[in-house]
């Protein structure tokens, strides 16, 4: 048999003879690879969309929070408030093995950012510049805090994405311009972008970081800090040196060492790890919701292929007659079946990444978190092999079938 | 052209039929032979076996000079293909396809180029006076016309023999008087062999002989 345009003219004929049977069978299909891309795809968006919240923030951190006290102990009564303070800093850094930065910060809410008549209620954090291995900044302009602003008591601060985004609306290098923190002025020295969307005492967006020696004096705060943040050295997890710094403060704070929830210990570890499981677990989901639903649909052209070749025995019959081999009958139904998976699947493919690229527009322009909702390309090249395969398998059956139709029973029929 | 030596056929079904009791036959080169026989009598699985679309089980069939037996259905394809053209009583052509495409399909399963079998298709319906009916479905022909259509795909591989089941047995009389003046002027001009399954005296009145088969056997084979 020749492969010319006349077979794949005979193809689109025997195709195109019943056109709404042949739609709705390649519905199917079209169904199934749009709701596998399409989950995929959109699986992928929601997780960098989520992940996206974790920028900046090191994946082997945790931060230290004071609670009350749950137990009473030497002699002080259970429901006791203490405080975290900056010698636990170098307390954790020689007594807890496997510590890399340890780092306080100190918060303040509702301060009013003044620039000229615009306003901004934000949060004022005191850092120190290795702060910054916890939490990266992704600078737009300027510069971070260093340890000169510190030796210096400078007045200078790196303001957060909607801090900037209020106080300057025009945009702009906004470095060198002064910054007023209820009364004090600053002089502004970067812009930090990095998304933020954890909120530990409050999300960089809506921060202003300021040297923690200058905002120890500016709001008299003392020896005391709200929070520590630390990372662990590779090889080591937060999980592993937990208790050792529950431990240590527990211990130099006078809280029994049993009274577990007294300090607490947020653990980035923990929550990056469920997040991964969490979509492991989405992921398969979707792997089995959309192959499922894209085998449905092979298994429908598989059927209706076969009752065509029920209703073609006659046809079938005539050309084995006038000279078809058996292969020939076999390669035009299975021809049949690729041509009709493959067609519908690749609309399913196309329509997906037309959905996937609305999806995108659509949250690109919403703003806040970003995520790609995308199929990659070698998922779509993936989606086209397993249809070839798909084509070919459905196809098998009623293929075979059709082989063995012998002439004589096909005029018998008539 | 043709040789049957002492063929039998029995069908295995719930009870064995024994069809064909040993029939001996010899068909010549370019002869216009009519088998008649009543229902059942075995003349269409004898047709069948002459144009190796059945099996037989015993005996001997030779198709010049070609033993035909217990063939694969590649070679059964290819032999039927390139040595054999049939003409049905209900034409069998194929409904979704023009006239010329259906006498093409024959060609096309030979492997012939694109251009030459559409050449070789136009030529046969020309000569069968369906040159202006060419890119016409089947629907939209009389029946003497797809009968036509049926002949001309059949001699579009130039067989060696034509095989015709009752070919006008769907016809009215005057339309089966012009396809068997046909099929005798393309005996008589390109000396094909052509052997005709007829129940119409009148058809096999205009054979050069008929064999008559009676339960499986042939009775009668006057010439």
């Amino acid at each position: 048999m020749r492969i010319d345009i006349d077979t794949y003219h005979e193809l689109l004929q025997t195709l195109s003879r019943n056109k709404t049977r042949t739609f709705l069978t390649g519905f199917g299909v079209f169904w199934g690879v749009f709701m596998l891309l399409g989950l995929i795809g959109g699986g992928a968006g929601l997780e960098q969309m989520l992940s996206s919240n974790f920028e900046g923030f090191a994946t082997n951190s945790a931060w230290v929070f004071e609670q009350q006290t749950t137990k009473p102990y030497k002699g002080h009564r259970k429901g006791r408030w203490w405080s975290l303070c900056l010698s636990d800093v170098e307390r954790l850094r020689q007594q807890v093995a496997g510590i890399d930065v340890v780092t306080p910060v100190l918060s303040q809410w509702g301060v009013h950012a003044v620039v000229g008549d615009k306003v901004f209620s934000a949060v004022v954090k005191g850092i120190y510049p290795d702060y910054a291995r916890v939490e990266t900044p992704k600078l737009l302009y300027g510069r971070y805090l260093s340890d000169a602003d510190m030796v210096g008591h400078r007045k200078v601060c790196v303001i957060g994405r909607r801090v900037y985004e209020s106080l300057f609306p025009y945009g702009g290098d906004p470095c060198g311009s002064k910054l007023r923190l209820d009364s004090t002025y600053y002089t502004v020295i970067g812009v930090n972008v990095a998304s933020g969307g954890i909120n530990i005492n409050g999300s960089a967006n809506e921060s202003v970081y300021v040297p923690i020696p200058l905002m120890r004096a500016t709001f008299n705060r003392g020896e005391q800090v709200d929070l520590l943040a630390l990372t662990v050295r590779k090889g080591v997890t937060v999980t592993d040196i937990t208790p050792a710094v529950k431990h240590t403060i527990q211990r130099a704070h006078e809280i029994a060492p049993t009274d577990d929830d007294a300090v607490m210990v947020f653990n980035t570890e923990v929550m990056f790890g469920l997040m991964e499981s969490l979509f492991s677990g989405v992921n398969l989901l979707i792997l089995l919701v959309g192959i499922g639903t894209l085998l449905a649909g092979a298994i429908g052209v598989s059927n209706i292929m076969m009752v065509t070749v029920r209703e073609r025995t006659t046809e079938i019959g005539i050309r084995r007659a006038i000279g078809a081999t058996p292969r020939m009958v076999l390669a035009q139904i299975l021809s049949e079946s690729l041509l009709l998976t493959i067609v519908a699947g690749c609309s399913g493919i196309v329509f997906a990444v037309i959905v996937l690229q609305m999806l995108q527009m659509g949250v690109d322009a919403s703003g806040g978190a970003t995520g790609h909702f995308q199929v990659s390309f070698g998922a779509a090249i993936g989606a086209a092999v397993l249809l070839s395969v798909l084509g070919v398998v459905a196809g098998l059956a009623p293929a075979m079938r059709a082989m063995t139709i012998k002439p004589v029973d096909a005029m018998r029929e008539d | 052209m043709i040789h049957l030596e002492r063929l039998h056929k029995t069908y295995f079904g719930a009870q064995p039929l024994h069809v064909l009791k040993g029939i001996d036959l010899d068909i010549a080169q370019g002869e216009l032979v009519s088998i008649m026989g009543a229902s059942g009598s075995g003349k269409s699985t004898l047709l069948n076996i002459l144009g190796i679309l059945d099996d037989y089980d015993e005996g001997t069939y030779m198709l010049d000079g070609t033993l035909i037996k217990h063939l694969s259905e590649t070679r059964a394809a290819h032999y039927r293909n390139r040595m054999i053209g049939f003409i049905f009583q209900s034409f069998n052509l194929i409904s979704f396809k023009t006239a010329v495409e259906n006498v093409e399909l024959p060609l096309f399963y030979q492997g012939v180029s694109r251009r030459k079998r559409h050449a070789i298709a136009m030529d046969e319906l020309d000569k069968m006076g369906l040159t202006d009916w060419a890119t016409h479905y089947p629907a939209e022909l009389s029946g003497g016309q797809r009968q036509r259509v049926a002949i001309a795909r059949a001699l579009a591989t130039r067989p060696r023999i034509i095989l015709a089941d009752e070919p006008t047995g769907a016809l009215d009389s005057k339309t089966g008087v012009e396809v068997m003046q046909l099929l005798r002027r393309l005996n008589a001009d390109e000396g094909i062999t052509m052997v005709i399954v007829t129940h119409d005296p009148n058809v096999a009145a205009q054979t050069g002989r008929v064999i008559r088969i009676k339960d499986g056997v042939i009775e009668h084979a006057a010439r």
